[in-house]
């Protein structure tokens, strides 16, 4: 502690008064240690217990599971793989060549793919464990969206710091009227969306370029910033019935890249809102002397900002990662086999005729949360640093 | 930098490429534009035009045809339906009489209400703050109504309340317990790393297994078991930023802990607090996973949000009324984290500034 800590003498003070006074500046009295100690411990044991009965029930069978709540292996119930061995008998492809298989059937249909202009060889057809084919969905999804959100967000955040934007007030009405036509002459006049999309483009960018000119009221950056942030507020369930229908017209459905986009575009605004805060605190002459030097813009963004701002985008990355590893409304919408991602599987343990398949369901969560845990454990350490607390400020 | 000085550059052409310009100085001329446009391309095509997309299925009949949908324009009649017809109890509850309780809580809140926008008045007037306040009241003494006539009359509840219940106590929850613990966390205790990993654990963990863990118990609580790690990471972040000196100069001069924690830490975390507040607030409307995984919205609707019901109506192929329902959720979101920020966040800000 800081600062100087003097300390009343032992005989001056009676037992209540030490019990209840803090021994010097910045310690905390004994009662006070023991009713802190205590609170901590009975959170902890709040927030171990969840997580503790998740992966014991994994643990279990039916008859454990169902003849009342047990709490210790190997005392109250024997612990078997039951609930890992039904993927396996349920499903004929889960067992322990899954991955080799899967890379097997990859190389074989690349190779296939190859030849095809000289021998005619059929595909075949994906012979994978469900559990397997929804981890690595998930992984595929949202990694790959996560990189697409933090590249189109961190960009737009930097842009929004050193760049000054002028959007006319008159092009963002033209372009909400437009969008609306291309709405209702699709849905109520049996227009193609793709004839009315490309006509109302071609309309708006005609128009921006000519009559465009004229408009004077302009937005300024802290528009554009509040108007991405405030995104976030939108509820999906509000966007999501339009989305799926958008990605039927497109043949999207069930696809990575559907949940992909749809990911990306849901945690845009908290990309851009932590990223922002970071780009501002840089001091600005590193890039002046860097575009003195000729370097290009996205040259001075690569080479000298990224690296800058290397623990705030670490932070930042691993966050939208775990909101992508989790998300289910989406997913439960947009994906119906091919896609599915891990939180479907959980879901999907709660569907049948014999009620929710607690034991199996557990082991599902077992293997989904403890790549997340390790996460848990890094980000931590980034976020204690005031991560989060510098864009709440902002 | 901006595009007219682009245009008046000696040899320069409005659009396409200059004569010996090569790509990559093309694109770094337009290099402006290529930041941007990818954030608000996606933001454009895949959240402004659906959610006018929306608009439209809110009030259609939407039918599904061998071409694809139809849809028959039929003005308000889906919003119609949820708070008067056949629809009414599943979204508002049963609202028939009043009870005594039901009508002081009503008047109540009210008067509270007419003696805000009073004071208001009395203090200044300006259009588009008096519209606001206005459209914050009409919010609040409509929601104290349908409280007073449900809830408090002994009355079933419909989704409304629930999703606003969800939010309200579970974010004071979340909130109170969260900045606790950061400030337990803030003492000079030892193994303070330890604590503050495990405490973070839970928001990392899948909604639907906290569903699972707690499906004896209350969504609530799994809720609050999974959100109060947010708060107390940030919380604690703020109450590190804190001035030692200031805390230890109260300490010297014999203030108690309660004491120094109200007057010298509050006010200085209090703007940190509100926004997180707010965060919490937005993502709380959305609530879907755990009532879906712990209940499926039972028992009968008591634990149904907003979302989950509009989910329903999707699911049995009214897509009108879904998209109605979400609209509701929407505007609804929008008043309330709108009347929190301007009149509560705003506020603290400044008077931080």
């Amino acid at each position: 502690m800081s600062g100087t800590s003097f300390k009343f003498k032992e005989a001056d003070r009676n037992l209540m008064e030490r019990l209840f006074e803090a021994p010097a500046i910045g310690k905390m009295s004994p009662v006070a240690k023991v009713v802190a100690y205590s609170m901590l411990a009975f959170w902890s044991v709040f927030v171990i217990f969840p997580i503790y009965w998740v992966v014991i029930t994994a643990f279990k069978d039916a008859a454990a599971v169902n003849q009342g709540p047990f709490y210790i292996p190997f005392v109250d119930f024997q612990p078997n793989l039951d609930a890992w061995r039904v993927h396996v008998s349920t499903d004929p492809f889960c067992d322990g060549y899954a991955v080799v298989r899967q890379f097997g059937l990859l190389i074989y249909n690349t190779v296939a793919f190859i030849l095809s202009p000289v021998v005619e060889i059929a595909p075949m057809e994906p012979q994978i464990c469900k559990l397997y084919l929804a981890f690595t969905n998930s992984l595929v999804i949202s990694i790959t969206a996560t990189i697409l959100c933090v590249a189109a967000g961190s960009m737009a955040a930097y842009a929004l710091v050193r760049i000054e934007y002028k959007p006319k007030f008159g092009n963002i009405v033209m372009f909400v009227l437009l969008a609306l036509g291309v709405i209702l002459a699709t849905s109520y006049a049996g227009i193609p969306w793709y004839v009315s999309s490309a006509v109302a483009l071609v309309l708006f960018f005609l128009l921006a370029r000519t009559l465009g000119r004229r408009f004077k009221a302009s937005l300024s950056n802290g528009d554009i910033l509040f108007w991405m942030i405030s995104q976030r507020i939108l509820p999906p369930i509000v966007i999501i019935i339009p989305i799926y229908m958008m990605y039927q017209a497109v043949g999207l459905l069930d696809t990575h890249l559907a949940l992909i986009i749809i990911y990306a575009v849901a945690n845009l605004p908290i990309v851009v809102w932590l990223m922002h805060d970071f780009f501002a605190s840089l001091p600005v002459e590193l890039e002046e002397s860097a575009q003195l030097d000729g370097s290009t813009r996205f040259g001075i963004f690569w080479e000298i900002v990224l690296p800058l701002t290397r623990p705030g985008l670490a932070a930042t990355t691993l966050l939208t990662l775990i909101l992508n590893w989790n998300e289910y409304l989406f997913a439960v919408f947009l994906s119906t086999a091919k896609a599915q991602t891990m939180p479907i599987m959980v879901a999907a343990k709660n569907a049948g005729e014999k009620g929710i398949l607690w034991w199996e369901m557990c082991a599902v969560i077992v293997i989904m949360i403890i790549p997340v845990i390790l996460m848990a454990v890094v980000l931590q350490r980034f976020i204690a640093k005031g991560v989060l607390l510098g864009a709440v400020k902002g | 930098m901006s595009n007219a000085h682009d245009m008046h550059r000696p040899g320069g052409t409005p659009a396409g490429i200059f004569s010996g310009e090569s790509w990559g100085e093309w694109f770094d001329r337009h290099s402006r534009t290529f930041f941007i446009a990818p954030a608000v391309t996606l933001i454009l095509v895949f959240a402004i035009f659906p959610t006018f997309y929306s608009i439209v299925f809110a009030l259609s009949r939407v039918r599904f045809t061998a071409d694809g949908l139809n849809f028959r324009f039929v003005w308000f009649r889906n919003f119609e339906k949820q708070f008067t017809g056949n629809e009414q109890i599943h979204f508002l509850g049963r609202v028939s009489t009043m009870g005594v309780f039901g009508w002081i809580f009503f008047l109540v809140v009210t008067a509270a209400v007419l003696w805000w926008l009073y004071r208001y008045l009395r203090r200044e007037f300006w259009w588009p703050g008096f519209v606001g306040r206005l459209i914050s009241s009409f919010a609040a003494i409509g929601i104290a109504y349908l409280l007073g006539s449900t809830l408090l009359s002994g009355d079933q509840w419909g989704t409304l309340l629930n999703t606003l219940f969800f939010v309200v106590v579970g974010c004071f929850l979340q909130f109170v317990i969260g900045t606790a613990l950061a400030f337990l966390c803030s003492q000079p205790i030892s193994g303070k790393n330890f604590f503050r990993v495990l405490f973070f654990i839970p928001l990392m963990i899948t909604p639907l297994g906290v569903g699972y863990a707690f499906k004896m118990v209350l969504d609530i609580l799994g809720d609050s078991w999974q959100w109060i790690p947010f708060i107390f990471i940030v919380m604690l972040a703020a109450l590190e930023n804190v001035p030692k000196d200031h805390v230890e100069a109260a300490q010297v001069d014999g203030a108690s802990s309660i004491q120094i924690f109200r007057e010298i830490i509050w006010p200085q975390i209090v703007p940190v607090a509100v926004t997180v507040i707010l965060i919490r607030m937005i993502e709380a409307f959305k609530i879907v996973d755990l009532p879906n995984i712990m209940t499926s919205g039972g028992p009968g609707i008591a634990t149904e949000s907003m979302t989950l019901h509009s989910y329903f109506l999707w699911r049995a192929n009214d897509m009108g009324s879904s998209a109605a329902i979400a609209y509701l959720l929407l505007i609804l979101t929008v008043v309330v984290c709108a009347s929190f920020f301007n009149y509560v966040v705003l506020g603290q800000l400044r008077r931080a500034k």
